[in-house]
């Protein structure tokens, strides 16, 4: 891994502490609290805050995730090379787009 | 500074065992384990009880050791599966059941019986450039390095390192990354990232980086817990990677935030 790698890691390991709390927070509160999804989706729907916290959170996994899979890849298997980082760049892709998505269809629905 | 003798308590009646006691000693020969059994003796260290299988049992057996004292480390091995030093670790502290089992030292190549060969640990102390480089031209004064500065105190905690590749074998990221430099080297080249006379410190940092390099740790400690003089390897690879971040944080910003001249 490359210090630029495991700066960008760790800076999005920060960020991950953060929104996941504050992710899982949301959850609970929603859930307990008895919202259906449609008073849910009300509250997210147009609300700028919600699609930029969950916009950043979907970057960070984005760049923290593949960094991560990477080691683990290389450490567990004999994939090296090009190869892997190619493969690792269209996980991040792939996460990055399924969660914008995700977060954007949320804030529009 | 010498290693800690083990203070496994005496009361205990497993540790001191009366001297003349069998000991069951199993040694990894050959693809298997060859059993041997030796007499308990007051104060017996585990070089102790391999010198006597040597001499008096098999002289077949092959082992390293010099110093016999804590100050060479020739003679680190696997230790009911823990690497230490044989000859500062008591046959008392350590016995299992009135049973021993000695293997080589792990993540080496093994030369003969418990004698490994050390070449690819000191390749890699030379890969991180765990030598002093001093610059094409000699500095016109001495520098002068005060004892208290952080720089010298970074030195300090590492440098008593005496290459036994106690922590090399304690290691599991060179288990899985054979590649890996290991605690050893990487301790070796912090203690030259804070020699203030070094002058190769740009291509020592390139050195450590990468996916064989100080990133790839995983903080385990093994390397930290198991070190016979006390050293705290994990500590200098943290610095290592903060040293190389930083670095790379400068070239980057350097490439693309320079102001045009």
């Amino acid at each position: 891994m490359s210090p630029l790698l495991y700066v960008a890691q760790r800076g999005t390991a920060v960020i991950l502490a953060v929104a996941v709390a504050v992710h899982l927070g949301t959850i609970l509160y929603a859930v307990r609290g008895g919202l259906t999804a449609g008073e849910i989706l009300g509250r997210t729907q147009g609300n700028r805050a919600f699609l930029l916290f969950y916009g950043v959170f979907v970057v960070a996994a984005a760049i923290h995730a593949p960094i991560g899979l990477r080691g683990i890849l290389r450490e567990w298997t004999r994939w090296r090379g090009r190869s892997l980082d190619g493969a690792m760049l269209a996980v991040s892709a792939l996460l990055l787009v399924l969660g914008l998505r995700a977060a954007l269809a949320v804030y529009v629905a | 500074m010498n290693a800690p003798v083990s203070t496994a308590s005496p009361a205990d009646p497993t540790v001191e065992a009366a001297p003349g006691a069998p000991l069951t000693v199993r040694i990894r020969r050959d693809g298997g384990f060859q059993a041997f059994t030796v007499a308990r003796r007051p104060a017996q260290t585990i070089l102790d009880v391999v010198t006597e299988i040597q001499r008096a049992q098999d002289p077949t057996l092959a082992y390293r050791f010099a110093c016999r004292v804590g100050m060479c480390g020739s003679c680190a091995m696997m230790v009911n599966g823990r690497p230490r030093w044989t000859c500062r670790t008591r046959v008392a502290a350590v016995a299992e059941d009135d049973g021993l089992t000695l293997e080589p030292l792990r993540n080496l190549p093994v030369v003969k019986d418990l004698a490994v060969d050390m070449a690819p640990f000191f390749e890699k102390w030379t890969a991180a450039h765990g030598a002093f480089e001093p610059g094409a031209a000699p500095p016109a004064d001495f520098a002068a390095v005060a004892p208290d500065s952080p720089e010298r105190r970074a030195v300090d905690a590492g440098i008593e390192c005496i290459n036994c590749g106690v922590c090399y074998a304690a290691c599991d990221v060179v288990t899985w990354n054979p590649d890996y430099l290991g605690p050893a080297a990487l301790n070796r080249a912090w203690t030259l990232v804070n020699d203030v006379r070094d002058r190769g410190q740009e291509g020592r940092l390139a050195a450590v980086s990468g996916d064989a390099g100080c990133q790839s740790c995983h903080t385990h400690m093994s390397c930290t817990e198991h070190c016979p003089k006390a050293l705290a390897p994990t500590f200098a690879i943290a610095g290592l990677k903060r040293a190389t971040a930083r670095s790379a944080l400068k070239r980057l910003g350097a490439r693309h935030f320079r102001r045009p001249a």
